[in-house]
């Protein structure tokens, strides 16, 4: 078959599988969008910003475990795309990123929308290439599938000058079945002496906690979690991008750790004698004051990538290998062992784990006549029976979705953790949306973060991707505006705007469904409805309590026996019950 | 501590500044940065001089290795390794000083390299201390330039670092 540079690239995408580009021409890139209009096979989305482009093939790769695909032309179309791209990148979410550049001859010249992406992209990309030669072109493409979806995934860019993509230029194509890269190897089985070590001190901790990550997740390993975690009946906690890996239903879950976790997770990581880290990357907002971190533990940790292991905090017991084989290698192991946990040691921990649970840290006032937006949360969750895909955007709003939504099931929480993107939710519900069609899929934002994407509500109308928009509106910047209160004495420098704009006329004028909620006993019907309305996009404008803050928290600087609780009447207390 | 590690990379555009970049990025030092193709085309070798505690060299290597294009990488100062250094230093002359400058580079083991009227280049290879000690023992008003490759190495005895 002899193919020009663009359909080799569509091609290859089409080789992989890929069912959607997310994508916006331009100039660098017409040939690729001429060979695009060529064929039917790979479908494309048309975008309204390129940031779009990329949360929405994140969301969709979150949502699958298939890596997103995105196409952006040069110069602002590559630069537009960084900001999903490092989102991506800081939650190892593999994609593909093509990017146009300017033709081989003038790279360097300052030609018109040049920017160079290999370089700008560098520090934010798993790897990145630019094809020089269209005889290494397909190749290329194998290389970036691989790279991004293997080991520890993230994103790739490749970076195809136009004239590579030249319709006049063709060559034989063939898509390599499998490439190796010499100087990339990453692990999959972990080392069994270690593994042995490892399942010994299990057996013989008297106050254990499983602490676990994305990685469950990104390495499809709830199953053996859940088994593992069953069988030692040892307490469970998750990290916001672990949420799922576990069913949060289930009596030995409890709940997230870290800055916004509960006083039982945090408690127990702090009290417990032995850690083990799965998948997780002992994040600053997980560990709190890293000096006095767990200071009774000796931690085991398996993650499949080296750096992440004793980056922060020395473990007694790495484990460099992916989830999935080394907890079914533990599985067999404790399975086979003699020894069986202390029985006795459980049982007085779990007591102590149930008198933390009973501090009820999680309760806010139920009688206010305000929308709380925690009972928002919950209404979301009993009206879409806890089986919906939530995405969410950045602040207050995204706490109270992680904390209020019991995720049973993994992939079904969708969020940007490791860089916090405002702008992420609504593209990325799009992007679930389409992988998804009979599923319900909400966003859960906040009148901040949605104004950030909001021109994607055109692309759901012209794809049909009906989502549901929770916006918890409270007209601040809540999150920035919860830290203005703690730490600088309630001046609120530049977390209020006074000119929201009317998000159901807006929505209106989108072509979709808005509804304005500012009582109580509307949230739930309004719910109903919005849900009732399989085909339509609706965006429901909740004005919530604006006074209100997440809660428990740990402030920075301090452990995790330090936590900020809320108390009877809403306001918070020091509380240091170690 | 002070760690020399040698890198074997694919000898491709950008895998520099791949490397560069990571020290930059992540706030780890370069003392020095040396890099050159290899008998074999398809690889470079470079030595990167750094400091920094056991955990911060530990974090670099595993951030080297994690690199696309790092092929393979040792850290030269876990084992007995040899260390040399290319400078080539640039000296103002006078008849009066002409005889010390060639006796002081002759115990230095070094050579004259370019001679003009009222200018001498030292060439000297070593350990970087011997170049320093070099530098030392002339008088600092003479010098005009001097220039050094920074330290490579290699370790003794049977192993080396190849594919
Ligand atoms: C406003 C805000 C508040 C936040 N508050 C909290 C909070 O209270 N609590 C909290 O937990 N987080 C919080 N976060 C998120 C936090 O910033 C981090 O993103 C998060 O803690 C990291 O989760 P993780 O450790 O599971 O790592 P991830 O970023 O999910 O990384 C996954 C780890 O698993 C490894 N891995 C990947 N695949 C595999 C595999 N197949 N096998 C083995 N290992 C694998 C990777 O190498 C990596 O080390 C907050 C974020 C925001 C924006
Ligand atoms: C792109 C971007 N800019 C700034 C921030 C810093 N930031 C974090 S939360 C937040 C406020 C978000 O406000 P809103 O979306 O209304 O959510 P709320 O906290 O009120 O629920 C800001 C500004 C960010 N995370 N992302
Ligand atoms: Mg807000």
């Amino acid at each position: 078959m002899e193919l020009n540079g663009a359909q080799i690239v569509i091609q290859s995408l089409k080789d992989e599988g890929v069912e959607y580009i997310f994508g916006y021409p331009g100039g660098a890139v017409l040939h690729l969008y001429d060979a695009i209009f060529q064929q039917d096979d790979v479908k494309h989305i048309l975008v309204r910003h390129e940031q779009g482009a990329t949360h929405a093939a994140d969301g969709y790769a979150r949502a699958t475990g298939k890596p997103g695909v995105v196409l952006v032309t040069s110069g602002p179309g590559a630069t537009n795309a960084v900001t999903g791209i490092a989102t991506a990148y800081m939650d190892s979410i593999p994609m593909v990123i093509i990017s146009g550049q300017v033709p081989l001859p003038v790279i360097g010249s300052d030609a018109f929308q040049e920017v160079d992406m290999v370089g700008i992209t560098r520090p934010c990309v798993k790897h990145n290439f630019l094809v020089k030669d269209i005889t290494k072109l397909a190749e290329t493409m194998k290389k970036a599938f691989y790279v991004a979806t293997t080991g520890r995934p993230g994103p790739v860019v490749v970076d195809i000058p136009k004239d590579i993509t030249d319709p006049r230029i063709k060559i034989p194509y063939k898509y390599p079945k499998k490439v190796t890269i010499r100087s990339y190897n990453p692990a999959v089985t972990g080392h069994k002496g270690q593994i042995k070590k490892a399942v010994d001190l299990l057996l013989t901790a008297q106050k254990p906690i499983i602490y676990s990550g994305g990685g469950v997740i990104l390495g499809e390993a709830s199953k053996e979690l859940t088994e593992f975690a069953q069988l030692l009946d040892f307490p469970i906690t998750n990290t916001l991008m672990g949420l799922g890996a576990y069913p949060a239903t289930d009596k030995q879950f409890v709940g997230m750790l870290g800055m916004h976790g509960t006083y039982e997770a945090n408690m127990a990581m702090h009290e417990s004698d032995v850690i083990i880290a799965i998948g997780a990357r002992f994040d600053d907002r997980v560990t709190g004051k890293l000096d006095q971190f767990c200071p009774h533990a000796q931690i085991i940790h398996i993650d499949v990538d080296p750096a992440s292991i004793s980056k922060t905090v020395k473990v007694a017991i790495p484990i460099v290998g992916e989830v999935k084989p080394v907890l079914e290698q533990m599985l067999e192991m404790i399975r086979e062992s003699k020894k069986k946990p202390s029985k006795k040691a459980l049982d007085s921990w779990w007591k102590q784990i149930n008198q933390w649970r009973a501090l009820k840290c999680m309760e806010y006032d139920r009688n206010s006549r305000l929308i709380k937006p925690q009972y928002v949360i919950e209404q979301l969750y009993e009206v879409t029976k806890g089986e919906a895909y939530i995405t969410s955007d950045v602040g207050q709003h995204q706490m109270w979705a992680a904390q209020y939504y019991p995720f049973d099931k993994p992939r079904h929480w969708i969020n940007s953790g490791g860089l916090g993107t405002m702008g992420f939710g609504l593209p990325a519900a799009i992007g679930v949306k389409l992988a998804f069609p009979d599923s319900d899929v909400a966003c859960v934002t906040g009148d901040g973060s949605i104004q950030m994407c909001i021109q994607e509500l055109s692309t759901a109308l012209q794809y049909n991707a009906p989502v549901k928009i929770i916006n918890l509106n409270n007209s601040y910047l809540g999150m920035v505006r919860q830290w203005q209160e703690f730490t600088y004495e309630s001046r609120y420098s530049h977390s209020y705007m006074d000119t929201i704009p009317d998000f159901v006329k807006l929505t209106e004028a989108y072509g979709h469904v808005g509804m304005r909620i500012d009582k109580p006993e509307d949230v739930r019907p309004a719910l109903e409805e919005a849900f009732a309305m399989k085909d339509r996009t609706v965006f429901l404008d909740i004005l919530t309590d604006r006074t209100e803050n997440v809660y428990p928290m740990i402030e920075a600087g301090k452990a995790h026996n330090d936590m900020t609780l809320r108390v009877a009447d809403g306001t918070s207390t020091d509380r240091e019950l170690a | 501590m002070r760690h020399i590690i040698s890198i074997l990379i694919e000898n491709e555009s950008g895998a520099l500044s791949r490397v560069a970049g990571l020290f930059s990025a992540r706030g780890y030092n370069i003392e020095s940065l040396t890099v050159a193709p290899t008998e074999d085309p398809s690889l470079s070798r470079m030595t990167l001089v750094t400091r920094g505690s056991d955990d911060i060299i530990e974090q670099i290597t595993k951030q080297l290795n994690k690199l696309i294009d790092v092929v393979k990488l040792i850290d030269l100062a876990d084992a007995v390794h040899i260390e040399r250094e290319l400078m080539m230093v640039k000296i103002r002359t006078t008849e009066q000083t002409r005889e010390e400058i060639r006796g002081m580079a002759d115990i230095f083991r070094g050579k004259i390299i370019d001679v003009t009227p009222t200018t001498y280049v030292v060439e000297m290879t070593g350990p970087s201390s011997k170049l320093d000690a070099f530098i030392a023992a002339i008088d600092g008003d003479t010098i005009i330039e001097v220039v050094r490759s920074g330290p490579t190495g290699i370790s003794r005895g049977e192993k080396g670092l190849h594919l």
